[in-house]
């Protein structure tokens, strides 16, 4: 059938911020079907407020409005655009929800404006609990036994009448947030509480606990025509318990019989067609491993983290060709982009296993609670391809990027039997490296599925490993037995270990006797048709596929797994590195390992592979490709790490060289080029013996920034104001081996600012500068980025640009380099050097349009920046003020404290553009999903250091009518000042409390520094949780506070009575 | 485990591991693409004489069960798998793959690159190979096969012998076994039928003699054409019993009809063939395993009609008679294994029935009016 000619004008709304359960795989398939549209000939205006995003690039869609995503302004875009319809599918659950706030609103109909693809009315049959579970029974698909709530007393009767264990699931809510198990009836109580308090329609779904099923997903694909295909089924190896974000997904599935299978599809396929969906549908299914009974867990009627991952995973590119399909083109008309011959309408077989491993952010929240549940807490993933599951599934493990390229970790060699078995009792995210400990240790697969209830197939895999390991240690420099441990997976470092020598002699060994892995071809069809599809794997077997063209080559490195403090800005600009590659005229090669990112969508780059980003992995593809280089500087710290090997290993890294990279990274190099070039830097030293610490500490002077400086398991970074803190932070990082020394730093407060420059080794192009909100001190991902900068005088920027120029040069940086700086007491002082591309790279080539990982592309393949038409140094600030707001996934994570400061605590960005620096700072926090209170109540909860500075804070809430709340001590340093305040008691006080007034909504904003000290669990850190869970804005910095309140103040008008009398009229 | 090989007749040889049996035979070498089914896929009696390479690399992960068969006793030369699976997991596993083909006597290779000999069959079309020892060297295997003959005979040694009932209250079946698959009697019983199952050899006299209102012919291996007294069989009932054929029943048909069929270069055997019915427009997952096909060219000049088509390479998926009550699929709408998104064709069969003696019924009132 035709595509539509009735409509031109499409309206997309993107997903917006990343946050844990939505993050860049809506980029992935928001770009794929941006531009599915326009190759239609549509005009496409694009809603997202994340500009960290491809998708916001000005060549994704005709017209892009980073604005906030909410009603107001999309009502706004909606009367100025006037589109003919809305693509609602493809921005996650955002998407989904705006489109229905929309409906609501009456502007669709006002406007005359159609929802492609799903719905309203599907939407609402698929996400409302109620309406969902009558459409189930209405089909004959059994759901599993459930009540749906709006109280607690509702899920207490629940529990009465089936029992427990139950799962809460609250209505319109992401990746589970707020759900969990309960065991009790106190968890039931506290979980439903807190799961109404998040559902934007306060209503929760107690259900039936069928854990230990067998979860499988199909990936289901429908058009107008009512054809219906299934892209790809998935089987999770957790079983049902643990979201399906936060397990571990095999695709296909592996132990489901043809029946299962057929069973399960077709359950699927009457659910799509029972919705009418025109596009992509995830469901979700619990399978009895001992009967044929199943339940239908949950539908997404839009694209979805899985739809990404089966994307990758099959080759077949859903959100393109749902896109396609909403514009009234048909699956059996569509030819299927990955063989370029059969049609979209079909249903890809694979010849090779697929592991998804979730990426968990324990790392960076060491105090958060590990355990899986209902709730996603996973950052990102990483997919892996191999022709055994046991290879795809330590493929993943390396890919991970958490210290070990193999099932063993080091910690749990210490545990002893008793403590591996009570801790696989709960899921946690380590559960696969402790199950492979057990087996280790000579537990049987009998005895494990017992615990985890995790299918005797995984678990005979990981057990087959483990013999395998055992089998080549007990076989030194056998290289029959080397053989079967690469063909199962095994990586050099991991038998460097069991054979107790380097890495480097293992690799020589394998080179030697040919032992070199072979590329196979994702195909979506098992090598039936020939493809056209540059996308590979490695495996180690006969045949090699992957044809080394005659072209001049350059590999770019990915930046593997989203992480706190690697996110998708890095995808951004290896996307844009990729892109100059090709328009120069060079074969563009790309190596990643996650499936949710444009950059592995394999029509970005010439070709691309789909592999783990290790040393190993990554030689094997330029042995084989032969690149002119590498290029390093887009992966962010990931790929910076390869570089040292692959210059050992003769490879040559293209752009800033290995030399410069370690200069800015190693301590005593970087003070050595800070004093040669004369630029200063706070004073600080390392110190190796605890003990010394204190001296050091008292002689540099308080306040200090104290960290590890090898950092394991992400133990923190803290500032500590005296001995005592010191004391308390030495104790807690005790477990750090004192191999490291301790790095004690003095901590400058001041204007925090941040550069960008792209360097041709000589000369230097800095877009732009950014200012930050919050003082230095809290991690500048953290911190809310002004452009151009507010508060900064000229000869400060003069500094900073000549600061800029000089240490370019002197590292003879071809390429991006990022400076942080500090403003402190009229003084400029470099806190960073990060000679690579940044998070800030998207943002400040979007506000300033110069394209900087392309322009740093073309720096690095020799071209000039005057050659580019760039002057040299800093570019003209232009008039509009942007800002980029940190976006938290808090609300995901319990446990984990909120308060800012060196750690980088953000899963995300939102931006905010305006005239004012107050307007844009508004659209950037709401944006960012902050509400804005123009009334109500403040609590100010403030550590002593910081009450003199609160009080200017508390007088102008005052002044703007808000009332204020403080316990003890804040509340009488405010009184003192003449400033009405009502006291609140602690926290366990009687009578009204800090907690109660946040519990019973008294209050709109909390005010807190109290930091969390020697007790992990203080009050302060109880009071920002509350805040948090009660869904309050939480601001744990004076900095951020007074930007808020500048926002308030400027978009509100005061009563203020008419001041003292002026002496004229007296007299 | 011991070491074996494949050798193909062009040379190419493949070294991997044996399970299931390990006797030396000879076949021709295919492969199928469905992720999940080799129980049903290692006992469809389609595959007499055929060495079938499973695309999918992990095999056997759920077990042999007691239910999922197609027939009793394969007929299939040896399966090729990059893995088999030596310790399933399923409730419904009763043994595994590797104990199943030893019992059965049919060789299994494993641990070769499944993918290049896939690619191999792709370029170069079906070949015939050999499952011999590792020590026996290429230039024997090839001379081993180039001597054989083969077979023609795959009907006969998959067919039943003697006709029997499956007993039902409803319609009355005669169900012709070419090498019929259990999935095709099944979607009968359950449609309450009353089924006669027949020699491939039936004649059409005798057919008769059984009263039945509608005639299925199974699917089955090899070449219609190497089934001549098939054709002739259903040159006789077509006019006036209404008939439904499968696969090999399908290319009989045409045959029967004076259209033609051919050997494809490597045939369509997976879960995931798209055909498109030419009637309603829409396009349908089908299972397939064929390596023949009706020419589409020689339907001109007969009483067929194109019904259905391979979505992606425009081969004839299904055919009705112009004339008569008598339509057929090159595919198996009784899945098992794959999708089950055209089990209504069954539906079609029997309320083919009821428009057929419902036409007769009005011919012979027209007719005794006219007598009148």
């Amino acid at each position: 059938m035709p595509k539509r000619t009735d409509i031109n004008k499409i309206l997309v709304i993107g997903s917006g911020p990343i946050v844990i359960g939505q993050a860049a795989e809506f980029d992935y398939s928001g770009t794929q079907a941006c531009q599915s549209l326009k190759e239609e000939g549509y005009q496409v205006i694009l809603a997202n407020s994340n500009p960290a995003t491809i998708m916001t690039d000005d060549t994704v869609a005709d017209t892009v409005y980073m604005e906030p995503l909410t009603t107001d302004f999309l009502i706004k875009i909606i009367r100025k655009e006037q589109p003919d319809a809305i693509l609602p599918t493809l921005g996650g659950q955002t998407g989904l929800n705006m489109a229905m706030a929309l409906e609501q609103t009456g502007i669709l109909e006002e406007y005359d404006v159609e929802l492609l693809g799903t719905s309203l009315s599907a939407i609402r049959k698929a996400e409302d609990r109620e309406v969902f579970r009558s459409l189930m029974h209405e089909l004959g698909e059994p759901v599993p036994e459930s009540q749906i709530v709006h109280s607690v007393e509702e899920a207490l009767e629940f529990a009465g009448e089936i029992g427990f264990p139950l799962i809460v699931r609250p209505a319109y809510t992401l990746g589970g947030t707020g759900g969990g198990m309960c065991y009790d009836k106190d968890e039931l109580m506290d979980i439903t509480r807190n799961g109404l308090a998040l559902s934007p329609v306060t209503q929760c779904l107690v259900e039936k606990n069928i854990s230990g099923f067998k979860e499988i997903e199909y990936e289901v694909m429908r058009d107008k025509q009512d054809q219906a295909i299934v892209v790809c089924n998935m089987e999770n190896v957790d079983p049902v318990g643990v979201h399906t974000g936060d397990s571990i997904v095999t695709a296909p599935s592996q132990t489901l019989s043809d029946r299962e299978y057929q069973m399960l599809r077709n359950a699927s396929l009457k659910i799509i067609r029972a919705l009418e969906i025109e596009g992509g549908c995830n469901v979700q299914l619990a399978l009895d491993p001992s009967s044929f009974q199943y339940y239908i867990i949950e539908v997404n009627p839009r694209v979805s983290r899985s739809s990404a991952l089966a994307s990758k995973a099959t080759g077949y590119p859903i959100a393109k060709l749902a896109a396609k399909i909403a514009l009234g083109l048909t699956l059996d008309e569509i030819i299927n982009p990955i063989t370029g011959t059969t049609y979209a309408c079909y249903e890809p077989a694979l010849d090779y296993v697929v592991t998804k491993l979730p990426r968990f952010p324990f790392d960076k929240f060491v105090s958060g609670n590990r355990s899986l549940g209902t709730q996603m807490k996973a950052t990102g993933e990483v997919m892996a391809v191999g022709r055994s599951f046991e290879e795809s599934l330590l493929k993943g493990i390396r890919s991970l990027d958490i210290g070990t390229e193999e099932l063993w970790m080091e910690k749990w060699t210490y545990k002893t039997m008793d403590e591996l078995i009570e801790c696989l009792k709960k899921p946690d995210d380590e559960r696969i490296f402790v199950i492979a400990e057990a087996f280790r240790r000579g537990c049987t697969v009998t005895e494990l599925f017992e615990t985890t209830k995790i299918d005797p197939f995984f678990l005979t895999k990981i057990q087959r490993l483990i013999k395998l390991e055992k089998d080549v240690s007990a076989h030194k420099n056998d290289m029959e037995r080397l053989m079967e441990a690469k063909k199962a997976g095994f990586s050099d470092t991991q038998v460097s270990r069991l054979w107790e020598t380097d890495v480097d002699s293992i690799y020589e060994m394998r080179k030697q006797s040919g032992l070199l892995p072979v590329y196979k071809m994702v195909d979506t069809c098992a090598a039936e048709f020939e493809s056209e599809t540059p996308y590979f794997y490695s495996t180690f077997e006969e045949e090699n596929e992957s044809i080394v063209s005659e072209r001049q080559k350059v590999l770019v490195i990915g930046s593997g797994p989203i992480r706190i403090g690697q996110g998708i800005e890095f995808d951004y600009a290896t996307v844009h590195s990729v892109l100059a590659l090709k328009q120069a005229g060079y074969e563009a090669i790309i190596m990643n390992s996650n499936p949710e990112t444009v950059s592995t969508d394999f029509s970005v780059s010439d070709k691309l592979y789909f592999e783990p980003l290790t040393l190993e992995d990554v030689m094997h593809v330029i042995e084989l490709e032969k690149p002119e280089g590498v290029i390093v500087q887009f992966g962010g710290q990931t790929a910076i790490n390869l570089a040292e090997g692959l210059q050992r290993r003769g490879v040559a890294i293209l752009g800033t060289n290995l030399e410069a990279i370690d200069t800015a990274e190693d301590r005593d190099k970087f003070e050595h080029l800070m004093n040669e070039l004369d630029i200063l830097q706070p004073q600080g030293k390392s110190v190796r013996q605890l003990d010394q610490a204190v001296a050091v500490a008292e002689q540099i002077g308080y306040p200090v920034l104290v960290r590890p400086s090898y950092v394991i398991g992400g133990s923190q970074m803290e500032i500590v104001y005296n001995n005592d803190e010191l004391a308390a932070y030495l104790k807690k990082s005790n477990h750090i081996k004192h191999t490291h020394p301790i790095l004690i730093d003095k901590y400058l407060t001041g204007i925090e600012l941040e550069v960008d420059a792209v360097c041709d080794g000589e000369n230097i192009v800095i877009p732009g500068m950014m200012e930050h909100i919050e003082r230095a001190g809290v991690h500048s991902g953290d911190s809310i980025a002004v452009y151009p900068p507010q508060r900064i005088s000229d000869s400060a920027k003069r500094e900073c640009v000549e600061i800029t120029m000089k240490i370019a040069r002197r590292l003879s940086v071809k390429g991006l380099i990022n400076i942080q700086f500090v403003i402190h007491e009229d003084k400029v002082y470099v806190l960073e050097v990060n000679p690579r591309a940044s998070r800030t790279i998207p943002f400040l080539s979007k506000i300033t349009g110069v394209p900087m990982a392309a322009l740093a592309t073309r720096c690095i393949l020799g071209e000039s920046l005057a050659d580019a038409g760039f002057p040299n140094g800093l570019l003209p600030e232009l008039p509009q003020v942007s800002v980029k707001v940190p976006v938290f996934s808090f609300a995901k994570l319990r446990s984990v404290d909120t308060m800012l400061g060196p750690e980088m605590k953000s899963t995300g960005e939102a931006i905010g553009r305006d005239k004012t620096l107050e307007k844009a700072l508004y659209k950037g926090l709401i944006a960012s999903g902050l509400s804005i209170p123009q009334e109500g109540a403040v609590l100010l909860t403030v550590a002593d250091k910081d009450k003199q500075e609160m009080i200017e804070i508390a007088r102008r809430f005052h002044m703007l009518g808000f009332r204020l709340y403080a316990t003890e001590g804040t509340s009488e340093f405010t009184a003192e000042k003449g400033i009405p305040v009502q006291k609140v008691g602690k926290v366990g006080a009687a009578g009204e409390t800090v907690l109660s007034i946040i519990e019973e909504g008294k209050v709109q904003v909390v005010i807190n520094t109290l930091t969390s000290g020697k007790q992990p669990r203080s009050d302060g850190f109880r009071i920002r949780r509350e805040a948090v869970e009660h869904g309050i804005a939480c601001l744990t910095s004076l900095d951020t506070a007074m930007a808020i309140l500048n926002v308030i103040d400027s978009t509100t008008f005061t009563a203020s009575p008419v001041s003292e009398k002026r002496a004229v009229f007296t007299t | 485990m011991q070491k074996r090989q494949l050798v193909l007749e062009d040379g190419t040889r493949f070294l991997g591991t044996g399970f299931g049996s390990d006797r030396e035979i000879s076949g021709e070498v295919v492969f199928n693409t469905g992720m999940t089914g080799y129980q049903e896929i290692l006992s469809d009696p389609s595959y007499c004489g055929q060495i079938v390479t499973m695309t999918y690399p992990l095999i056997g992960n759920y077990g042999i069960n007691r239910d999922d068969f197609e027939t009793i006793t394969p007929s299939i030369h040896g399966l090729i798998v990059k893995e088999v699976c030596d310790l399933p997991s399923n409730y419904r596993s009763e043994e595994t793959l590797d104990r199943f083909l030893k019992a059965n006597d049919i060789p299994g290779l494993a641990g070769i690159d499944t993918r290049k000999l896939t690619r191999l069959i792709r370029n170069h079309g079906t070949m015939k190979g050999l499952f011999t020892s590792a020590d026996c060297s290429v230039e024997r295997a090839m001379q081993l096969l180039h001597q054989e003959i083969g077979i023609t005979n795959h009907v006969e040694r998959v067919s039943t012998v003697k006709p029997y009932v499956v007993p039902g209250r409803g319609r009355r079946i005669v169900l012709v076994d070419f090498g019929m698959k259990h999935g095709i009697l099944r979607e009968l019983t359950k449609r309450n039928c009353h089924i006669t199952v027949v020699p491939h050899h039936y004649s059409a006299e005798k057919i008769r003699r059984l009263k039945p209102e509608g005639v299925m012919l199974s699917n089955g291996p090899g070449d219609p054409k190497y089934v001549p007294d098939a054709v002739r069989m259903i040159e006789e009932i077509i006019p006036d019993i209404p008939v439904f054929g499968i696969c090999l029943g399908h290319q009989l048909i045409a045959l029967a009809c004076g259209a033609d069929t051919e050997k494809l270069r490597f045939g369509h055997r997976g879960a995931n063939h798209p055909v498109k019915d030419l009637t309603t427009g829409k396009t349908v997952m089908t299972s397939q395993n064929h390596g023949y096909t009706v020419t589409k060219e020689s339907l001109a000049g007969t009483e067929l009609e194109l019904t259905q088509l391979a979505l992606n390479d425009g081969t004839v998926e299904g055919l009705a008679h112009k004339r008569y009550p008598a339509f057929s699929v090159q595919y198996h709408p009784e899945s098992s294994p794959g999708p089950e998104d055209t089990y209504q064709l069954f539906d079609r069969f029997l309320a083919n029935i009821i428009t057929h003696q419902s036409e007769e019924k009005r011919e012979e009132v027209s007719c005794r009016s006219v007598q009148i």
